[in-house]
């Protein structure tokens, strides 16, 4: 079973998707998800995400397998956007189908930490019509460090 | 020509996402680059790509014709 990953140019609509991969899994006992949203407020007018055609989708791919070779999952989802987008957008979209709960929490949480702090993406944001680049948190890396 | 390509915050400093250069050296084409841009692509936590692999040992490193160096500073992702 392969991993469904996809880099997103356009913006896409999460429950439609979250509601295919569900169908597509009927064996599965639980489907755990998280949805990446560009938050509103502090001002923030845009979001942009770059990312290095070469390296970002061949990451997530393998992080994609990673994941499947940690937990024994019926299914794996991954969808990321690039490019712009607004407050209120998905940026990101994990879903992991499993027989049982726990391994589809842990997958989708060991996911998102990947995604955030160790793929191939950076971001910046307009405030006040300035474009200013976003910085690592030292939270993401504490995040991953949690994985060993 | 070979290419350079600047991700993040190094694209501001270079004016732009990417600057074609004669082969050569990866010295030899930094110098002739800025001052500012130059430190900033040698810093400790810039990641260098060419032609798309990660590379680890950047000292000797020689731009062949059509080569492309990608300058992958800390991401700060999704």
């Amino acid at each position: 079973m392969a991993a469904d990953v996809r880099l997103l140019a356009d913006p896409f609509d999460p429950a439609a998707k979250l509601a295919a991969f569900t169908a597509a899994h009927p064996a599965a006992g639980g489907v755990v998800s998280f949805l990446g949203q560009v938050r509103s407020g502090e001002g923030v007018e845009a979001l942009e995400l770059r990312h290095y055609p070469p390296l970002t989708l061949p990451g997530m791919t393998a992080l994609g397998q990673a994941v499947l070779a940690r937990w024994a999952l019926d299914g794996l989802l991954i969808l990321h956007r690039h490019g712009q987008m607004t407050p209120g957008d998905p940026i990101v979209l994990v879903a992991a189908a499993a027989r049982h709960r726990r391994d589809a929490f842990a997958a989708a949480d060991f996911a998102m930490d990947h995604l955030k702090s160790d793929s191939w993406f950076w971001k910046r944001e307009r405030r006040g019509g300035e474009w200013r680049w976003i910085e690592p948190r030292d939270q993401d890396h504490a995040d991953l460090a949690r994985w060993g | 020509m070979a290419k350079l390509v600047f991700l993040g915050r190094l694209e501001d400093l270079a004016g732009g996402p990417e600057r074609e250069v004669a082969p050569g050296p990866l010295e030899a084409v930094l110098a002739t680059l800025p001052v500012e841009l130059a430190v900033a692509l040698l810093g400790d936590r810039v990641r260098i790509a060419r032609n798309g692999e990660l590379i680890t040992e950047r000292g000797g490193i020689v731009l062949a014709e059509g080569d492309e160096i990608a300058f992958l500073p800390p991401v700060s992702g999704g």
